[in-house]
């Protein structure tokens, strides 16, 4: 009798250890849908490995839900066409979480085709992580209930910078470059309106909209960008179009102030270094020197692919997955996409919140600046010897902008 | 003056580039009539072979051995591949060229990986050679243009001027009366083929750190050295040289102008807005549609003269 009591309890200790909640233990599989060839392979391939290495260290016991999570990678080669197919692909294989971040027009067309399955396939639901499209329509007019953006979009982005700008007294002509699809157009917009506001004295000298991916040669910009004699640059090119408009500055010479959104990302660190300590600046919700946890993944992550770990919008998406799935008990989307809302998890820099009108992530914003390594700020990027180095750190709310979005909730 | 002359200079040394990637694969068509749709891919070829051999002897053999190794292959190719299906006609070897690309693509993709090399610049060229007007022309460039008129001026010398050109030339326009001369006509065209491969890879070589080597460089070039071929006259050397300037200057300095038919129209007094139809459309300033004027050349060079700036074909 005293024998089954003590059976009874460990049991029930047991229990309470690993297996109370229905979701513990269980398998969370996420499809990460990206570019992994073409030109934008070598950014899509670092994201891949990013939530993959993440995803493998937070799991089980390190997140609340206690969940396995898998990455498994689809190829989209940036297109939204075959988004679609890479999404349906993950759905066919049994996925519940997608993620997508390279590009908003792949982006939307997912977010689009997302809402219809939901909308069609009750009980198969589909949960989209955007962890890098920035385009604002996202969550404003196009704004879904399927779709939660872990990045701070460009209408926030521009607000931390040109809060940031305010207090440049030098620049006072600008020229924009960016890409010629939603999200470089949203820069050159959102970027226009701030100032405006904020600092209404400076003027834009000048504005391009280029094919994204298709400019091989930047150096005909680089001279009309010296010909309208501006003194900064403002740009939301990433990948490939940031790294040769990088080696086109350097090879004429053209030493401007750059305020980047993606300076930090694959190959385009080691094209800075090849200029030598500039002012080049980066806007973003966080950066590679933070201390603590992160850190370690950092460092980690560098040990483990020499590569560098810059998406950490990889941490909190699957720590507010978790945190979400603990909360709702459960793994299924359904439950979880409702606990996601207005959830606040702890990050890296202060707590964040998925904000419930929108699903917007509300976070901490960072401005930092090119410069070689020092005690403060040891982390070599891509071993160049270079880093990026915060200059200023923005409270949520400074870069939290309003929403139009008008959220329809399923039931 | 100064935004002139710089973007002279930049127009010239991409079209030179241009001609150095589409000589290779206008010689190949005007003395085989093949349409090499792999040709693209040679130059990655070049570029990745570049990349390897310069990690382990240096740039400067790289930059021979690296076309050689193009050349035999492309040698090969047209040995083993591409002779065989002669007989066949035009369009079997069109179609062993095309799957010819996607094998090469896939290959590299293995040996080298899916996202770029660091390839870079040798430290000899690099840094500016001279500074105009405060912008700094690069070392680089230079030598890009140096070497693509030098191979230019080889070519001429090689096709017209020597006994090889001679039997290439005759060949190429009477077979039988060379092969029954004694000259292995088959041999020459081999020799055409790896020479015309070699060239690209040339290209690969010098173009691959001036730009990106990646999987996606033949995809991203494939396009544009057609519209040289086609633009310059289909098998003609110095077309294709003409065409490559005219390409690379109407790109470079398309990029500088910021008309649209709306500004061009306020100008006469005719006020375009939103409500307009097509707006859109009429916004569109040509520094934007600057990387697709090239494939509106091609249409239009096809419509009005097929035969190109420079082709001797009939029609």
């Amino acid at each position: 009798m005293k024998f089954a009591i003590k059976q009874i309890a460990a049991c029930a200790l047991f229990a309470c250890a690993t297996g109370v909640f229905a979701q513990s233990g269980q398998t969370v599989k996420i499809a990460f849908i990206d570019p992994l060839s073409g030109p934008f392979a070598n950014v899509g391939q670092n994201q891949l490995k990013s939530w993959q290495f993440v995803a493998e260290q937070l799991s089980g016991a390190k997140n609340p839900a206690g969940v396995k999570f898998e990455v498994a990678g689809f190829d989209n080669k940036g297109s939204p066409q075959e988004s679609l197919n890479s999404l349906k692909a993950a759905i066919d294989q049994g996925f519940r979480y997608v993620t997508q971040g390279n590009g908003s027009g792949a982006g939307m067309a997912i977010a689009d085709a997302v809402a219809k399955h939901n909308e069609r396939n009750p009980g198969k639901e589909v949960i989209y992580l955007n962890y890098a499209a920035v385009d604002p329509a996202m969550t404003n007019e196009k704004c879904d209930y399927w779709h939660f953006r872990l990045d701070a979009d460009t209408s926030m982005k521009m607000e931390a910078l040109t809060s940031f700008m305010k207090d440049q007294p030098k620049v006072t002509k600008v020229y924009l470059l960016n890409q010629n699809y939603s999200h470089g157009q949203q820069v050159a917009k959102y970027f226009k309106e701030g100032l405006a506001r904020k600092r209404p004295d400076v003027k834009i000298v000048g504005e391009d909209l280029h094919p994204i991916g298709q400019v091989k040669d930047f150096s005909p910009y680089v001279a009309k960008i010296k010909q309208s004699g501006a003194d900064a640059i403002v740009t939301g090119n990433w990948g490939a179009d940031l790294t040769l408009f990088v080696k086109a500055l350097n090879d004429a010479g053209l030493k401007l102030p750059m305020y980047t959104y993606y300076a930090q990302v694959t190959g385009t660190p080691k094209a800075l270094a090849a200029g030598g300590e500039g002012e080049v600046y980066v806007i973003a919700y966080g950066h590679a020197n933070h201390a603590g946890d992160i850190g370690t993944l950092t460092a980690d992550f560098k040990k483990k692919f020499n590569d560098d770990f810059y998406t950490l919008s990889t941490y909190n998406g699957i720590n507010l997955v978790s945190a979400a799935m603990a909360k709702a008990k459960s793994v299924d989307p359904v439950k979880v996409a409702a606990a996601m809302e207005g959830l606040s998890v702890k990050s890296f820099a202060g707590e964040v919140q998925m904000r419930k009108s929108d699903h917007q992530l509300q976070q901490t914003m960072f401005v930092t600046k090119w410069q070689k390594v020092d005690a403060k700020n040891p982390y070599s990027v891509e071993n160049t010897g270079y880093t990026f180095a915060p200059v200023k750190q923005m409270d949520p709310y400074v870069a939290s902008t309003p929403t139009s979005c008008q959220m329809k909730r399923p039931g | 003056m100064e935004f002139f002359t710089i973007s002279l200079l930049n127009g010239i040394s991409y079209g030179l580039l241009l001609f150095m990637l589409s000589s290779g694969l206008t010689l190949i068509f005007s003395m085989m009539g093949v349409l090499n749709f792999a040709h693209a891919s040679f130059y990655m070829l070049g570029a990745y072979f570049g990349f390897t051999v310069t990690e382990w002897l240096g740039f400067w053999p790289a930059l021979v051995l690296a076309p050689l190794g193009v050349g035999v292959l492309g040698a090969v190719f047209e040995r083993y591949g591409l002779r065989r299906v002669h007989k066949f006609g035009h369009v079997p070897e069109l179609l062993i060229t095309f799957g010819m690309s996607y094998i090469i693509l896939e290959l590299v993709q293995l040996v080298w990986g899916r996202s770029s090399v660091d390839y870079r610049v040798p430290q000899a060229l690099d840094g500016p050679l001279f500074t105009l007007f405060g912008t700094q022309f690069p070392m680089y460039r230079a030598f890009m243009m140096g070497v693509a008129l030098a191979m230019l001026a080889a070519l001429w010398l090689l096709l017209t001027r020597t006994r090889i050109g001679l039997v290439i030339q005759a060949a190429l326009s009477h077979p039988e009366m060379a092969e029954a001369l004694g000259h292995n006509v088959p041999r020459v065209f081999m020799l055409v083929f790896g020479g015309g491969c070699a060239l690209a890879g040339l290209a690969g070589v010098i173009g691959g750190n001036a730009f990106v080597t990646e999987p996606g460089m033949a995809v991203s070039v494939g396009g544009i050295i057609f519209v040289v071929v086609v633009v310059g006259g289909m098998g003609s050397l110095g077309g294709a040289f003409l065409a490559s300037l005219l390409i690379g200057l109407v790109q470079t300095f398309a990029v500088a102008i910021d008309v649209s038919v709306v500004s061009m129209l306020q100008g006469a007094g005719v006020l375009l807005t939103e409500q307009t139809p097509g707006y859109a459309l009429w916004k569109l300033k040509l520094s934007q549609v600057a990387p697709i004027l090239p494939y509106l050349f091609l249409v239009l060079m096809l419509i009005f003269r097929p035969k190109g700036l420079m082709g001797t074909r009939e029609e």
